[in-house]
């Protein structure tokens, strides 16, 4: 009996995709795929660990493209983020069946492998969205527009375009304190950058280093959002379905001291 | 300026705006050009909900709740003795800037009571509008109430600044408007949608030969009415929602259950309970009839002039003609697929799609997401198994009601208790 090979990535997808490219250049046959840092060794298994090498990434990048609609390959992106574990399996098996079919038009939601690709790509887009809105920036004496979150998958890539467009006159950080990294738009590009003071510990921005009018504005924002509500259709389930209470400590209006 | 001040006139008029429920701020698609603030890709974003579960999309306000006119349904009516205040409008662009680049908002809605005239109001709402294109280069959404009775200039102006326009009709019949609000004219509201049905078509027409003419109301118009607030039958409200969609090019027609907010002799007394379930009926119609190719008649007609509320609206249609039923799920084309209570538009498009591939069994179609607690009697698929066993249609209610679990149920179980 083959035993089975474990392949181990750096957690990019850039690695990721060097994991497929192995998968075909030495044709291992029911490779599983893993991040480096979620390693557990078993019996019967060979791990071999992968080295991300750019031009083999885009390869394998560039064969899919050909195959596949931009959604497709959106789609593919975001399944990858979600950082689901496992799921760099599905999204191998996925692969291959895009690799040998013929051109085809068609989606296959029969397919287990598709239809769990489209939900967990729905899935991730849900939360994109959400991120959208629920970011609540606060200018802070730097004239920068800063805002922390705690997504359920990685999407601030995601949401690099949606941000740079809307608010392309302002200086804005958008800082994901789970995965410790954020986007920084400095009003010409957008990078990524590392800030020392958050952490999940401390998620908020101290009060002493908000501009001048920001509490107020705040505070304006909490009156508006306590006035709006028509109290006698109060329905606090759907309120809860629609804003879940795990990002109720990011939104102002749910902070705000009235 | 002074943030206290604000505040009180935010709470004020802010409250005042809230029953207005559209919150739209999709379709009107607008780059951000020349590095300026927002944009709208056409898709709205809801930024917020309030406890009663409504989205908050918009900063939604009116300009002043002064008004000449003594409508009995509505809180800021001549005769009700409420604090009375008004934004000025550089307040209203400062706060929609800065609560924008702080992404709480997609954009404005701004509405007004009406003081002095109608132009008079209109040239305010429109100055917003012009005030915050043009010095703040500001590209988010901004959807103006268009004032009954204003004038073709100002509607003209109103839709190169605005996303969408609109002129809530609130109540559905002629004498309904009549005994509710008898100082308005029916044609004052018909006035300014005409002008700005024509102005859109007009738009349209002259921007396929000059592509820089400049945009009218991207986003279209819409209107509102009230329900359960004079007796309207479904069929009335859904009738006149036709005639509008059809009539005006709209692009929404929202129902919002009348919630008793002062005593009239005229209206429903203080306490009466939101017809919500009622709204939420409505709603299933308007987008049976949208999306999903029902036309009106076959919903509501003489014979049925309400909605049951107990089950959707396309399963009670099912269930008056099972003549219909069963369809064969690999067989049956797009239009007698969307008919089949349980299976939405999404669910339609997966299974026209995945029967390409093969035929489609009960497993299939549970992992697509079709709701077969109800679809399971209308079909027929890749199975010897069959749900379909020739029930009269108030078995297969009773068989459907007893196997669902309906959030709405606290609501009919009343209704039930009535009648036993």
């Amino acid at each position: 009996m083959n035993p089975q090979t474990i392949l181990l990535y750096d957690g990019s997808f850039e690695g990721f995709l060097c994991c497929i490219f192995m998968v075909y250049d030495q044709k291992i046959p029911n490779a599983i795929i893993r991040k480096e840092s979620d390693t557990n060794t078993q019996l019967f298994t060979v791990t071999e660990e992968v080295i991300t090498e750019k031009h083999k990434a885009t390869r394998v990048w560039k064969g899919f493209k050909s195959k596949t609609t931009r959604n497709e390959q959106l789609d593919f992106f975001k399944v990858f983020l979600s950082e689901i574990k496992g799921v760099e399996n599905t999204l191998l098996n996925y692969m291959q069946n895009i690799f040998t079919k013929k051109n085809n038009r068609n989606i296959d939601f029969s397919n287990k492998d598709i239809l769990k690709i489209s939900q967990v790509a729905r899935m991730v887009g849900r939360e994109k969205h959400r991120m959208e809105a629920f970011v609540r920036f606060q200018l802070t004496k730097d004239n920068i527009y800063t805002a922390t979150v705690e997504p359920d998958f990685n999407v601030l890539p995601l949401i690099v375009h949606h941000f740079k467009d809307r608010y392309a006159d302002q200086q804005w950080v958008i800082y994901d304190v789970k995965r410790n990294y954020g986007i920084y738009y400095n009003l010409n590009t957008v990078e990524t950058v590392t800030i020392e003071g958050f952490s999940r510990k401390k998620t908020c921005i101290s009060d002493e280093l908000l501009a001048q009018n920001e509490t107020e504005f705040q505070k304006l924002w909490g009156t508006y959002y306590n006035n709006v509500n028509i109290k006698s259709r109060k329905n606090n389930k759907l309120h809860k379905q629609y804003l879940p209470k795990r990002y109720w400590k990011y939104l102002t209006e749910k902070n705000s001291t009235l | 300026m002074s943030f206290e001040r604000i505040r009180q006139k935010l709470s004020i008029l802010a409250d005042a705006a809230k029953y207005d429920v559209s919150c739209a701020s999709s379709g009107g698609k607008r780059a951000n050009t020349k590095k300026g603030l927002g944009n709208n890709t056409g898709f709205g974003i809801c930024h917020s909900y309030t406890e009663d579960g409504r989205c908050v999309s918009l900063l939604k306000i009116l300009l002043t709740n002064h008004c000449i006119y003594d409508c009995a349904y509505c809180i800021t009516r001549k005769s009700n003795d409420i604090k009375r205040t008004a934004f000025k409008i550089q307040e209203v662009v400062d706060l929609t800037i800065n609560f924008y680049r702080r992404n709480y908002i997609e954009g404005l809605f701004l509405s007004s009571g009406i003081f002095k005239n109608s132009d008079f109001t209109m040239e305010r709402l429109v100055a917003v509008a012009k005030k915050l294109r043009l010095e703040e280069n500001f590209n988010g959404y901004i959807h103006l109430k268009s004032i009954p009775g204003a004038s073709d200039e100002l509607m003209r102006e109103a839709g190169l600044y605005a996303d969408r326009l609109s002129v809530n009709i609130e109540i559905p019949t002629k004498s309904g408007l009549k005994l509710l609000a008898p100082d308005k004219k029916h044609d004052d509201f018909i006035k300014p949608m005409q002008k700005v049905k024509n102005e859109i078509i007009q738009y349209k027409a002259e921007r396929k030969i000059i592509k820089s003419t400049p945009r009218y109301a991207p986003a279209g118009q819409s209107t509102q009415m009230i329900i359960g607030a004079t007796g309207e039958s479904d069929r009335d409200i859904m009738y006149s929602a036709t005639y509008y969609y059809k009539k005006f090019n709209m692009r929404r027609v929202y129902y919002s259950g009348y919630i008793p907010v002062m005593t009239d002799s005229r209206l429903p007394s203080l306490g009466t309970e939101v017809p919500v379930l009622r709204e939420n009926r409505l709603y299933q119609t308007d987008w049976l009839l949208r999306f999903y190719g029902f036309s009106v008649n076959e919903i509501l007609n003489d014979t049925y002039k309400n909605l049951d509320l107990d089950i959707d609206p396309k399963l009670s249609w099912a269930l008056r003609n099972l003549h219909l039923f069963p369809i064969d799920i690999n067989k049956a084309d797009k239009k007698v697929l969307a008919r089949v209570p349980g299976i939405g538009m999404q669910s339609v498009f997966k299974i026209l799609q995945a029967r390409k591939f093969r035929n489609l069994d009960w497993s299939h179609l549970k992992a697509i997401g079709i709701a077969l607690n109800r679809a399971q009697y209308f079909i027929t698929c890749n199975s010897k198994d069959f749900y379909n066993k020739g029930y009269d249609s108030d078995t297969l209610k009773a068989k459907i009601l007893k196997s669902s679990n309906s959030k709405y149920k606290k609501y009919f179980n009343q209704q039930l208790s009535l009648f036993s």
